[in-house]
């Protein structure tokens, strides 16, 4: 069915960035705005998906101009939840950065950059071409260069270079790799191209441009050898600024890469032992860095890596109990990853301090809001009625049976290195006795705060905890979701004959 | 790109981009003097012809590489003054434990 309802999301973040850029310098206006827009974001995301959950994809030829010679846009199950996990965690993230963001650094547009991130994520997660994929993804990197070089601090710049740079390659890859397909199949609607790679002669070329998406891909999403500029930089922004790197930007390469691998390029052994190998290295290097950090904010960092591997490991089997297992684990992953980056940025208000070492006391002294932080930090770990514990199932069931043993080792390592993180952040910031020492001038603490800042920090994190038990507690509507996901990925007909407006 | 200057890395930058666009051009198929242009008394184009496709693709790689290109000149001009030196492998204050 063609509707126009599919760029809803995106034109709502659009226009919202817009109106934000006239009140360049009034940012009373622009945090009520940002928080309006967001709450109707939410809104259209959920209608969105609830219209296609269940029932048809709907697509939207951009123009008018019939597949495969337009643009398509599709919105099939997988990219509305995504859109809807997006919206919910910038919604958040939205409230959050309205306290912890300096006034100076919204002055020079913070909110309007942040809704234009937040429409690149929703275009590149709607787009059914892979040109257009590309300029999403630029939409998204340009916005995060403003994020991560707002302030001019010397780390950050630092950080900036390095971030920069890789990404910059990696844009270049994907660009070659784009161009090389063109040239292999002569369409670039990913539809399309899933019926025409199969009747190329040159397999091995096609195999070489795989190799090239799956780099490209890979350095965005922080994949083994390629991840190095990711703890290097995602520490050195605002707290609000590195949950939404963490929660999403990461994963907009993990769900390109599901999407392409099941749709253009189907893996085949070799594609497979590749993925698996480098999940498992993913898996093992990630967990060992987050393990000798003390700085709080760099370990998080270093656990999206090692968590990274999961979602990797499950496209590397691809059957379709692994890649539900990937799907639920990417759900999940999304909402606790920016709650944690959240909660890093209050223990940091708490105490002041990133050096773990020098924490503590937190549990004596908030009991409750503990007991609140415990909750997304005990489903990271995946203790079982949460919800880190259910995509694990799969995941681990399914290396039994594939017989990846390499990967079930790795899973399992992964799982315990993160226990002991989290054990031993829990314990330095929250059970550790606080020594007295002199608070530094230029931080404002969380205990100096009026109520209703309180209250806006608390919210957010207290929304996206709740959004975690949701999805460990009704763990049985998210796996009949994964599993429809799951399902359309391993048979993309449907996908494609929505596209290319075939009947069934 | 390899190179430690922090301004060699940028035109190292600048170069890949363009020849990503010049890849892009050659994979499109060149052929001279044939727009794809459909006559009045005909329907569908008869001979080979060039493909626009590619052309419009490189349109916008242009335009997103330069804006990137103009970003980096931008930053690495901040990052001279700022960290007071165009040695790469100066940079190298994230990886220290500080706090800020």
């Amino acid at each position: 069915m063609i509707t126009n309802l599919i760029i809803l999301p995106v034109l709502l973040q659009f226009s919202l960035a817009i109106i934000l850029l006239f009140f360049w310098k009034k940012i009373e206006i622009q945090k009520k705005l940002s928080i309006v827009g967001s709450i109707l974001s939410v809104i259209v995301a959920g209608t969105l998906f609830n219209t296609v959950y269940g029932s048809e994809i709907l697509t939207l030829q951009a123009g008018g101009w019939m597949a495969p010679f337009g643009i398509s846009f599709v919105a099939d199950a997988f990219s509305t939840t995504m859109i809807l996990l997006a919206s919910l965690s910038s919604a958040a993230v939205s409230m959050f950065s309205i306290v912890t963001i300096k006034k100076a650094r919204m002055k020079f547009g913070y909110f309007p950059s942040f809704h234009f991130l937040v429409m690149g994520l929703n275009g590149a997660f709607l787009t059914g071409d892979i040109f257009n994929l590309y300029v999403w993804f630029e939409v998204i990197i340009i916005s995060s260069f403003v994020f991560i070089t707002l302030g001019g601090k010397k780390v950050q710049i630092e950080g900036a270079v390095k971030y920069f740079t890789l990404n910059f390659l990696a844009s270049m890859v994907f660009l070659t790799a784009i161009a090389v397909l063109y040239g292999l199949a002569g369409s670039l609607n990913m539809a399309d191209l899933s019926g025409k790679i199969k009747s190329i002669e040159n397999q091995g070329l096609v195999q070489v441009t795989a190799i090239l998406f799956l780099v490209g891909f890979g350095i965005k999403s922080a994949i083994f050898p390629l991840y190095f500029w990711l703890p290097d930089s995602y520490h050195t922004p605002q707290a609000a600024i590195s949950s939404i790197f963490a929660g999403l930007l990461t994963k907009v390469g993990i769900y390109a890469l599901l999407r392409v691998f099941s749709l253009v390029f189907i893996p085949d052994e070799f594609m497979k032992t590749l993925v698996v190998i480098l999940a498992g290295l993913t898996l093992v290097s990630g967990g060992l860095g987050a393990l000798v950090q003390t700085n709080m904010r760099k370990m998080f960092s270093y656990l999206i890596v090692c968590h990274i591997g999961y979602m990797i490991g499950g496209l590397g089997m691809f059957t379709v109990a692994a890649l539900s297992g990937a799907v639920f684990y990417l759900i999940h992953d999304i909402i606790i990853k920016t709650n944690l980056f959240l909660i890093g940025g209050l223990v940091y208000k708490i105490n002041g301090e990133l050096n773990m070492k020098r924490m503590g006391g937190i549990y004596a002294n908030y009991p409750a809001l503990s007991l609140l932080i415990a909750v997304p930090l005990f489903s990271l770990v995946g203790v079982p009625p949460l919800s880190g514990f259910w995509p694990k199932i799969d995941l681990f069931a399914e290396s039994f049976t594939t017989s990846n043993y390499f990967l079930l080792g790795c899973f399992i390592f992964g799982s315990i290195i993160t226990l002991l993180v989290i054990t031993r952040f829990w314990s330095e910031a929250f059970w550790k006795k606080m020594e007295n020492r002199e608070r530094r001038p230029h931080i404002r603490y969380y205990d100096q705060a009026p109520a209703y800042e309180k209250a806006l920090l608390i919210i957010p994190i207290l929304f996206l905890s709740l959004i975690s038990l949701y999805i460990g507690i009704g763990a049985e509507n998210i796996f009949r979701l994964s599993d429809t996901i799951a399902t359309e990925l391993v048979d993309n007909s449907a996908y494609i004959n929505a596209v290319l407006g075939l009947s069934k | 790109m390899l190179r430690r200057s922090l301004v060699k890395l940028v035109i190292g930058l600048v170069l890949l981009g363009n020849g990503v666009n010049l890849l892009i051009f050659l994979l499109g198929g060149l052929v001279r003097g044939n727009p794809p242009i459909i006559t009045g008394t005909e329907s569908v184009l008869g001979q080979i012809y060039a493909d626009p496709v590619p052309q419009a693709l490189i349109l916008t790689a242009i335009v997103i590489s330069f804006g990137l290109q103009s970003f980096a000149i931008v930053l690495i001009k901040r990052a001279y003054i700022v960290v007071n030196t165009d040695d790469l492998d100066k940079i190298h204050s994230t990886e220290e434990d500080d706090d800020y």
